[in-house]
């Protein structure tokens, strides 16, 4: 299954290459043209030259990590994330760290409870007080297994969960990217470009050079997005609900949405009876926030699976949410809005 | 070569049965969960193998003359949690069994140990939904929820109030035979009792040995207390694991990888700190000295003040990060403790009175 071969790979922004690798192997029997570019994008092409508008389809292949930053006199390693991870969530956990030729297990460990002064007790573990323990028994003996600037991940292994949802790593955005390579099986009268991005993790840095080669005349930015939909009579903290379809960004940190647009995939949806909600409050952003303002600028739409504690070791969608997605981005590019044509 | 040979096979067979044993689940109370394979593992050096009505496990071996009694024990039961609530949303409730460390749950992949193991994430509630004093502090049991992924109506048909959840973790194996997983405290002791009994059937020894996996420790050493009744021993040795030094913990100097440490202080038999000692330095085994200056907080506790009073030992093995689910041990430490318990077993007089006598 693709969606859980990609969340079991691991790719940071940096060193997306095993993501990027999967996918071209993936894609390759299914699109015309496909290239890396100097950033590390991979930009794949469909129906090359068909007339009618160019539409880009944005999913990024980075997830948030860690890289090693030091090596400690004991052999314990020091790290900083690369991208953003909740302190909270570093302690107690077991990481893969990728050092050539493989990969090599650690933990981050912490101080014992029994231990711990009370003052400490209520206080969280900074990043900068943990480290990975991978057995060494000096700086030397761990120098001769990790490199300064190894990156290192959770080792969540994807399975169903529940009621028809899945748990996995690196849902965010794994889940669009499997979306987008699904799409990219299918023909559409369209060129159709498919950006699978880089770097989005650290300040959607890919998406800003693939949109300046693709000039899309639309573009479409598949996402995960956060469901906190945990504490009922909460509603409108939730942002997103999973299981409740794909979610429609009305407004982020970094873009606002065109109403018209807005409005057409609503009614679109509505028509084809594929369940869609309005990712609600403000904040976040993503791909689509570079991709708008490319050259001339760009009419873009986000269509998000709301994703249950991105960001975090294990993450959870719906299945339903991941098949409804690729519904309506099919449906989407069978009937683009009005105001793209 | 050959000896090298069998100390590494030693190793991987002892690694086997502590990944089992860490795979177990058995929060305080729960213990019968573990009672097969903790029979399975001691059972192929035992004479004797029985459990009582809290599931404590006592394997004996028989000595040649049997004229002492001889108590070994490692606990196996765990830390864990226990759910108090099934939400509107289906979200569970939890309160935590013994001294689990709250900031280190988040984020981990559980067993609900309902009428089905059903698997759960122990998840936050989201930040905006905290007071502004929790959001700088450590997170608290109460703002945390396990997903199921199912509704109230599915949940309730898998779990109950008052089921155990255990921390789902396999081990792990990192460099230089250091091993990584859940539940070392006290499942590596369950292991060196294994090996111990493995290397007795090697050796000549006078005193009859039961090797006993307690129940109960982490919530005030119940089982140790109710096993060294009924067997009223001449001596009782308890094995757990202690706190091995890291960068931000120098205040005890026992190091992982450097042999078990050997307890002394007021909680502890001077005569049996000095013969495992001796037995050490004798058999060139590797040990380290752990002064205890109150009451251990480990089954050698209770031994001590049992009926009339037991001379009690405790040996430990080093392990970091004692109380998460990413414990982590030297195998070699968990070997040497079994071969050390082994040969003081072996080197101890007829007479067990006059060695103990002050």
């Amino acid at each position: 299954m693709l969606l859980k071969e990609l969340s079991e790979l691991d790719g940071a922004a940096g060193a997306e290459k095993p993501v990027r690798d999967a996918l071209r192997q993936f894609l390759h029997l299914h699109v015309d043209e496909s290239q890396v570019d100097k950033l590390g994008n991979l930009i794949v092409l469909k129906g090359q030259g068909l007339p009618g508008p160019k539409v880009m389809l944005a999913a990024h292949m980075d997830e948030v990590g860690l890289m090693i930053t030091d090596i400690d006199s004991d052999g314990m390693l020091r790290f900083r994330t690369v991208g953003s991870i909740e302190p909270r969530l570093l302690v107690s956990k077991p990481v893969r760290i990728h050092s050539a030729p493989g990969t090599l297990p650690g933990v981050i460990g912490s101080k014992a409870i029994h231990v711990q002064k009370a003052a400490e007790r209520g206080k969280v573990f900074t990043q900068e007080q943990l480290y990975v323990d991978i057995g060494a028994s000096s700086k030397d003996d761990a120098a001769k297994h990790v490199k300064l600037g190894d990156y290192a991940y959770f080792n969540t292994a994807f399975a169903p969960f529940g009621d028809g949802y899945y748990k996995g790593k690196a849902l965010d955005d794994r889940a669009g990217c499997a979306v987008l390579a699904e799409i990219l099986r299918n023909a559409y009268d369209l060129p159709l470009y498919g950006a699978f991005t880089v770097q989005e993790e650290i300040g959607l840095r890919g998406s800003q050079v693939a949109a300046y080669q693709i000039q899309p005349d639309f573009a479409i930015v598949l996402e995960s997005t956060r469901a906190a939909d945990l504490v009922p009579d909460e509603g409108p903290s939730w942002i997103t609900q999973i299981g409740a379809g794909p979610a429609l960004s009305i407004v982020d940190g970094a873009t606002i949405y065109r109403p018209d647009l807005l409005r057409s995939v609503q009614d679109l949806a509505q028509r084809q009876n594929i369940p869609l909600q309005l990712r609600r409050g403000g904040q976040g952003a993503n791909d689509a926030g570079r991709i708008h303002v490319s050259q001339t600028g760009v009419p873009v739409i986000t269509l998000s699976i709301p994703c249950r504690y991105v960001h975090s070791p294990v993450s959870v969608i719906a299945e339903r949410d991941y098949r409804h997605c690729i519904q309506l981005v099919d449906a989407l590019l069978k009937n683009l809005p009005l105001g793209v044509q | 070569m050959q000896e090298a040979k069998t100390k590494n096979q030693q190793i991987e067979q002892s690694k086997k049965f502590l990944s089992a044993l860490s795979a177990g689940s058995a929060v305080s109370g729960y213990e019968h969960g573990l009672l097969e394979m903790i029979a399975e593992g001691l059972r192929p050096y035992a004479d004797e193998l029985k459990h009582d009505a809290f599931y404590n496990v006592y394997a004996k071996k028989k000595g040649l003359t049997g004229q002492g009694t001889i108590l070994l024990s490692a606990h196996s039961d765990e830390i864990g949690l226990m759910i108090t609530d099934i939400d509107a949303l289906g979200f569970l409730h939890f309160a935590q069994i013994a001294g689990v460390d709250a900031k280190t749950l988040l984020g981990q992949e559980v067993v609900v140990h309902g009428r089905q193991a059903t698997p759960g994430l122990i998840v936050p509630i989201p930040e905006s939904l905290l007071s502004a004093d929790d959001r700088k502090k450590a997170a608290k049991i109460e703002n945390m929820r396990i997903d199921i992924g199912w509704t109230q109506d599915q949940a309730r048909e898998r779990v109950s109030i008052g089921d155990t959840v255990t921390l789902k973790r396999t081990v792990s194996e990192l460099l230089n035979d250091c091993l990584t997983g859940k539940t070392f405290d006290d499942r590596a002791g369950v292991a060196a009792l294994a090996v111990c009994l493995e290397e007795l059937s090697k050796l000549r020894h006078h005193h009859d040995v039961v090797a006993v996996a307690t129940v109960q420790e982490e919530v005030g050493v119940r089982g140790a207390s109710i096993s060294a009744y009924r067997l009223n021993p001449d001596l009782a040795i308890a094995v757990d694991v202690t706190h091995a030094v890291t960068s931000d913990y120098k205040a005890e100097p026992i190091e992982m990888g450097k042999g078990p440490a050997i307890a002394l202080g007021p909680n502890i038999h001077p005569a049996l700190y000095r013969k495992l000692c001796d037995v050490a330095l004798e058999q060139r085994l590797p040990y380290q000295s752990d002064p205890n200056p109150g009451v251990t907080g480990t089954d050698a506790r209770a031994f001590q003040i049992t009926q009339s009073g037991i001379p009690t030992g405790l040996v430990s093995i080093p392990l970091r990060y004692m109380h998460t689910s990413v414990e982590t041990l030297h195998m070699r430490d968990v070997v040497h403790t079994g071969k050390l318990l082994a040969y003081f077993i072996a080197a101890l007089p007829e007479d067990l009175e006059g060695m103990l006598c002050y």
